[in-house]
């Protein structure tokens, strides 16, 4: 598949943002992010995990609810907010909210897509409340540890290049 | 050891390429300023701006020999936020990989309401 890498980029000191090319039009990429039918088939986690609530209230001010769960220990990660601005097929914007939150206040999540030649370029921006909930975001624990080794962090600083 | 923990700082620090790339040089191994401003349209002095902020950051450490003062990488500040993207990342990449796949079904076969008729 020729679709661009995915790109995760800070911006300023309370921002993440990630970028990534489909080889479809925006419409449909729009379409995959708001019907809960199309959602459900993707938007499902982490090999392990399934997806058990969908709900989608379409409409500036509704809400939206995701709950996983990890299937080893039936651990249920959820999540939900509401939208705040919705202009299809072109930007999509809501809170989020995590049911165990491990920063302060909400994030912000903004969906940008453009269009060219039937191909979309997404673009994902995260606002966190503060720089510090950024570094509470960051500081999570982290299942993996922090065994970064140089091979790892040479791919990693590389990537974010 | 310092206490100079901030990750505002090291995103600050990440938020320029110029950086980025000087700390994609440290990975490979350390370097100095010469080193370091060669593959950049930019002056040594701006280079050295560069490494202050990392420096500052606490992402990067320099030696004291009096001339050349090489710079190398220090991991352990910078590990957690790159181990939480790493993270993130997989996250993202696993479900962009699927809707991939799901775009490209719903290219094949427009079969689906075209009408926003509602699912049985």
């Amino acid at each position: 598949m020729n679709t661009g890498p995915l790109k995760i980029t800070p911006k300023g000191d309370r921002e993440l943002v990630i970028t990534r090319e489909f080889a479809a039009p925006r419409k449909l990429v729009f379409d995959a992010y708001t019907k809960p039918e199309l959602i459900r088939r993707w938007l499902t986690g982490l090999d392990g995990w399934t997806f058990d609530v969908c709900e989608v209230d379409l409409r500036v001010g509704g809400k939206y609810r995701w709950v996983w769960k990890r299937v080893s220990d039936g651990f249920l990660m959820g999540m939900g907010g509401v939208y705040r601005e919705i202009s299809p097929p072109v930007r999509l914007v809501a809170t989020e909210k995590f049911d165990q939150p491990w920063y302060p206040g909400e994030a912000i999540c903004t969906l940008d897509l453009a269009e060219k030649n039937g191909r979309t370029t997404l673009t994902q921006t995260m606002t966190y409340e503060s720089p510090e909930a950024l570094k509470a975001v960051l500081d999570s624990p982290m299942e993996s540890g922090l065994s970064a080794g140089m091979d790892r962090l040479d791919k990693l600083v590389q990537s974010l290049a | 050891m310092t206490t100079l923990d901030p990750l505002d700082s090291v995103f600050a620090a990440l938020a320029d390429p110029t950086r980025r790339a000087i700390l994609a040089r440290l990975a490979r191994g350390e370097a100095s300023v010469v080193e370091l401003a060669r593959p950049f349209a930019i002056s040594q002095p701006a280079i050295s701006k560069h490494l202050k902020v990392l420096e500052r950051a606490g992402l990067i450490a320099r030696g004291r020999r009096a001339q050349s003062r090489p710079c190398r990488l220090r991991a352990r500040p910078m590990a957690r936020a790159l181990d939480w993207l790493e993270k993130y990342r997989r996250f993202w990449e696993t479900n962009f990989a699927r809707l991939d796949s799901l775009l490209e079904e719903l290219q094949a076969g427009p079969d689906r309401n075209p009408k926003k008729g509602k699912k049985p």
